[in-house]
């Protein structure tokens, strides 16, 4: 098939960008969307220009390198996938697609389509660990979780942290992300002792970062290649309110 | 972490502005479903509606004076509105600071509700002050002060700006409360997973409701159904 890719091209961090079109005549539908991207930088290479820089890793959609806005949508058109598991048979001949970077003040863009996301390793450090002692490991049954708790908490434990509910808010929230972690952990017992504390300080974290307010518009959800659900941030919600009446604090 | 104090924890984090934006938002809702019912007495006359009006000033008298009630009731929603703006612009603000650049290719999810609540707010606003410049204050309202509540009210509707201006406000007013009612839920940690669907359900059943029976009124006047 044919495509007309317009992709957002900017030398570094402190450089002007701009959209860049491009013309691909050899693409297969049953390339991915970075394997169609890795022709177009052989393709450039060829033509002695700069490849286009991306990020990716596994290629198998649980490593969450893969970071690119589709035709507006996070990760592109299909439900719960990441970009690297996008395939081209979801595009038609003689489309033309518009790939562009993460966009909020979080995440700058390095160069092209690579942003810097160590904004969320920062929220993770404030809060998204459990205790656990040191010394010989526990008996695995020691302690009893039930089906609901373990289930939720691994539901919200896929998240890959990509990046793309941010990259989807209209307020450029990092919620749903934080959320996902806050449930994650705090509904298992071994995440009780941090519970209130956690759900304090990552949002705390999250909010010096420059990331918005979540106002619950429930894009991110959409967008999340794990699908986590946006109930979780009604988790982080109740965590954060019950911590906040009850004074809890972690200095 | 050395907030110690309840209201700098809670105003100081971006859930901490939520919260107070979903508890100061049932108390609109409550009396916007009070204010609505209170209207619907149009439909019994004159002498009903204007006696309700009344009523609502002797309500209480006895502890609170003449219209005493009435005032609490103003001070308690002037007060709640000035936090949920001041909330809502700081949210804004801190939106609007977090993605500098936009994207070129526009694209939106989550829904249409959702995504105009804040200039849903805007005018919202805009008719309240409206509003009380017509009906409470009458500075607007083409009858003399002293008119009677029923008739100041048909005056003003017989102005088609008027009714269409408040048609359109209660039109956002219906989607304010359709995101607003279940965000809210979902700021308190009322929601799960399980319960999503009904809880937006209700929150679509309470918008349209609380719409229908405002844009009654006005529609009722237009097409002289109230005289």
């Amino acid at each position: 098939m044919k495509l007309t890719l317009r992709v957002w091209r900017q030398k570094n961090a402190d450089t002007k960008g701009k959209m860049v079109k491009y013309q691909l005549d050899d693409v297969e539908e049953d390339m991915s969307f970075l394997e169609m991207l890795d022709v177009l930088n052989e393709k450039l290479v060829m033509d002695d220009e700069e490849p286009v820089s991306f990020d990716h890793d596994c290629r198998e959609g649980i490593c969450g390198s893969c970071a690119m806005v589709i035709n507006g949508i996070p990760h592109g058109p299909q439900k719960n996938t990441t970009t690297c598991q996008l395939h081209m048979r979801h595009f038609s001949d003689g489309d033309t697609i518009d790939v562009e970077p993460w966009r909020a003040r979080a995440f700058p863009v390095i160069k092209d389509l690579v942003t810097d996301r160590s904004a969320f390793d920062q929220i993770i450090q404030a809060g998204g660990y459990v205790s656990v002692n040191t010394g010989s490991a526990p008996e695995a049954h020691a302690t009893p979780v039930d089906k609901v708790s373990a289930d939720d908490a691994f539901d919200a434990a896929t998240c890959i942290g990509c990046g793309a509910c941010v990259a989807a808010c209209p307020n450029g929230s990092s919620m749903l992300f934080t959320a996902a972690k806050v449930t994650h952990l705090g509904l298992l017992p071994q995440g009780q002792p941090e519970r209130a504390t956690r759900a304090i300080t990552m949002l705390a974290k999250q909010d010096e970062l420059d990331f918005g307010g979540c106002t619950n518009v429930g894009a991110c959800a959409e967008v999340c290649p794990k699908g986590i659900p946006l109930a979780s941030i009604s988790q982080l919600n109740h965590d954060v309110l019950g911590a906040t009446l009850s004074g809890a604090r972690s200095d | 972490m050395t907030q110690r104090n309840i209201v700098t924890r809670t105003w100081g984090s971006s859930v901490g502005k939520k919260s107070v934006m979903a508890v100061t938002g049932v108390i609109f809702l409550l009396y916007v479903i009070a204010h609505m019912i209170g209207n619907l007495k149009i439909f019994f006359g004159l002498t009903t509606f204007d006696n309700y009006s009344v009523h609502l000033r002797t309500l209480g008298e006895d502890i609170f004076g003449y219209g005493g009630v009435l005032w609490i009731i103003r001070t308690v929603l002037t007060v709640a509105v000035l936090l949920h703006m001041w909330a809502a612009f700081s949210l804004w603000y801190k939106a609007k600071r977090a993605r500098p650049i936009g994207y070129q290719h526009k694209s939106y999810q989550g829904s249409y509700a959702a995504r105009t609540m804040r200039w849903g707010g805007v005018i919202i606003a805009l008719f309240v002050i409206w509003h009380i410049l017509d009906l409470t204050l009458g500075v607007v309202n083409p009858l003399p002060e002293n008119a009677g509540a029923y008739q100041k009210l048909v005056a003003s509707f017989d102005r088609p700006v008027v009714s269409i201006f408040y048609i359109v406000a209660m039109v956002a007013l219906g989607f304010h409360i359709r995101h607003g009612l279940w965000s809210g839920i979902q700021t308190l940690g009322g929601n799960s997973a399980l319960r999503q669907n009904s809880l937006k359900a209700f929150s679509l059943v309470v918008a349209v409701v609380v719409t229908a029976g405002f844009v009654i009124i006005p529609l009722s006047v237009m097409f002289g159904l109230v005289r």
